[in-house]
């Protein structure tokens, strides 16, 4: 009998379990895309390659023979020592939900994350593992600090360059990522309050609806402006304007920045977190935005000087990389090219004639191209992001739809952005370059500086020949 | 014996070297040089900063033959080297008191 009764039992729960498998799906638990996984681990590479060697090789072909491992070795440490820190406490206080301006502390040492977890895209209920979207971040994180060293090349003891990106990372790097990017995610989305619940969560600038798709004010602004408060604080290089301080390879230059043009496939198409159709028009508007620069930048050049460089084709291919950097996914395709045209020229002026007017010895130009481009960028996203410019305008999770568009509103919020970043770390940048100074002090002794960093700060010669 | 010393245009060193072998001297010393003379430099652009290169690349080639050859020598090298344009070079010569030759130990014209 009760034998009866248990199969009678079995029977029942077997029927009603089919029955209501039929009825209601049973909730698939949230997965990674897997083609979205595949392109986020290949955009990473792709980021990395940027760095190392690309950005190493692009500043090391700049600067004068006996400093180019300077250049090499700043790059590659500061790369190294940034992974580290953001695993430690990078990631979390950029990333997970504090105040508008830092996040938590609940992800340090990456705590929690699993391969199961789960980072949210762009798309609702679309995701990508959050280990892939940690390393992805991790390279921006990096390249970052390394672009500041073009600034003042050539002349600051490699000790003062890492105290000095360890300070401006965790304080300004950090929480202007937290402030540009964070977010919850598309999912919480579903309704008008909710909306606003989940977008008080975020990070101050996005609260101001400041666009920047891969980085244009985190990355290239924030770069910027420490460079040039970088190069003001620690004066010209000797000889600067009296010597020849020509860059000692300008192949190698080429070869670097044709390697940051192909890794920044990865860094803006990367960004979109997914391999879908909106990817794809960031990649045509990465194309189309540096190839225009390109062509502005040495056009500038014949025009006003009687000859086109590599250098400033180098210099032109950079330029609207940057500027495009901010507005890849929601210009359109002529709009790249646009902002490509302006940026490239508007660099071009702002190396080789604003920089000479006001008597700054930036070396590489990282703020004449990577600060003034940023700020291309930035303003002109909010220009060619316009629909009515052939931009995507703006996707409002809610109603499912591009929302209605404001060029002046959308040009506020931009400027919201661009201002905040430049006071924000200029300030941080100035604090953090005084301790520094007084701790080990900034600048190498003129003896040091007239037989290279090289042999003095690193105790070898790039060319033996 | 004399010491004929030549700055020539680089790209002229193998029409001296030719010249010189024809009318039978033996050997040449060469260094690559930097210098300056009528020929001004020419300027660079990096950038917008503009760097003035002043001493423009040559060849020096230092001969020394025996009295009864200089004007053969300095001849040939004259028309070897000459383009007609500035930047030609020019050529030096000097008095010479001795040579020895290290592997034999002869000197003078015999070592040449």
């Amino acid at each position: 009998m009760k034998q009866l009764l248990s199969i009678f039992i079995l029977f029942a729960l077997l029927g009603y379990g089919d029955f209501s498998f039929a009825e209601t799906a049973v909730p698939v638990p949230p997965a990674a895309n897997k083609g979205d996984t595949a392109w986020m681990i290949v955009a990473t590479v792709l980021v990395i390659l940027m760095v190392i060697p690309g950005l190493a090789l692009f500043y090391g072909g700049m600067v004068r023979a006996k400093n180019m491992l300077s250049m090499l070795m700043q790059v590659f440490v500061i790369f190294s020592m940034m992974a580290i820190l953001w695993a430690i406490y990078g990631y979390s206080i950029a990333f997970t939900e504090g105040n508008a301006f830092f996040g938590g502390l609940s992800k340090m040492f990456l705590k929690g994350i699993t391969p199961d977890s789960l980072a949210a895209t762009f798309s609702k209920a679309v995701y990508v593992p959050e280990y892939i979207y940690v390393a992805f971040q991790l390279t921006f994180a990096a390249i970052t600090p390394a672009l500041i060293i073009g600034a003042f090349a050539e002349r600051v003891k490699f000790s003062a360059v890492l105290l000095f990106m360890f300070l401006w990372f965790t304080f300004s790097y950090l929480p202007m990522a937290h402030m540009v990017w964070y977010w919850t995610g598309p999912d919480a989305y579903t309704d008008a309050s909710a909306a606003e619940a989940a977008t008080a969560t975020a990070g101050f600038l996005f609260q101001k609806g400041a666009l920047d798709f891969a980085g244009g004010t985190v990355v290239h602004i924030n770069a910027g402006i420490a460079g040039l408060i970088g190069c003001l604080m620690i004066g010209k290089r000797i000889g600067y304007r009296k010597e020849s301080l020509a860059p000692h390879s300008v192949t190698m230059t080429m070869i670097g920045a044709s390697l940051l043009w192909v890794g920044w496939f990865g860094f803006n198409v990367g960004s979109n977190l997914e391999a879908n159709g909106l990817a794809a028009l960031v990649f045509v508007n990465t194309l189309l935005a540096s190839a225009a620069a390109t062509l502005a930048w040495v056009g500038a050049e014949w025009l006003l000087r009687g000859k086109p460089s590599m250098l400033g084709g180098a210099s032109g291919a950079v330029a609207g990389l940057v500027a495009i950097t901010p507005a890849c996914g929601w210009s359109g395709p002529m709009g790249a090219i646009l902002l490509g045209l302006v940026a490239g020229a508007v660099c071009f002026w702002s190396v080789s004639m604003l920089k000479g007017a006001l008597g700054y010895d930036d070396s590489l130009d990282a703020f004449g191209v990577h600060g003034v481009g940023g700020i291309i960028g930035a303003l002109g996203t909010g220009i060619v992001a316009s629909p009515s410019l052939g931009g995507t305008g703006v996707w409002d999770y809610v109603a499912g739809g591009v929302a209605e568009y404001s060029m002046i509103g959308q040009i506020t919020s931009q400027a919201w952005g661009v201002g905040v970043c430049i006071i924000w770390s200029a300030t941080v940048s100035f604090i953090a370059y005084k301790i520094v100074d007084m701790l080990i002090g900034l600048r190498v002794s003129e003896e040091v500086e007239r037989a290279g960093l090289d042999v003095s700060e690193h105790g070898e010669t790039a060319y033996h020949i | 014996m004399k010491l004929i010393t030549a700055v020539v245009k680089p790209f002229k060193l193998d029409d001296v070297r030719e010249a010189l072998s024809d009318i039978g001297v033996s050997g040449v010393t060469v260094t690559e040089v930097k210098g300056f003379g009528r020929q001004k430099g020419h300027t660079e652009l990096y950038r917008g900063a503009e760097y003035v290169v002043d001493f423009l690349p040559k060849a020096k080639i230092e001969v020394a033959v025996a009295d009864t050859m200089l004007d053969q020598a300095v001849e040939a090298i004259t028309k070897a080297a000459n383009t007609g344009k500035i930047g030609d070079g020019k050529i030096f010569v000097t008095d010479l008191e001795q040579v020895v030759r290290i592997r034999t130990g002869e000197t003078g014209e015999e070592a040449l």
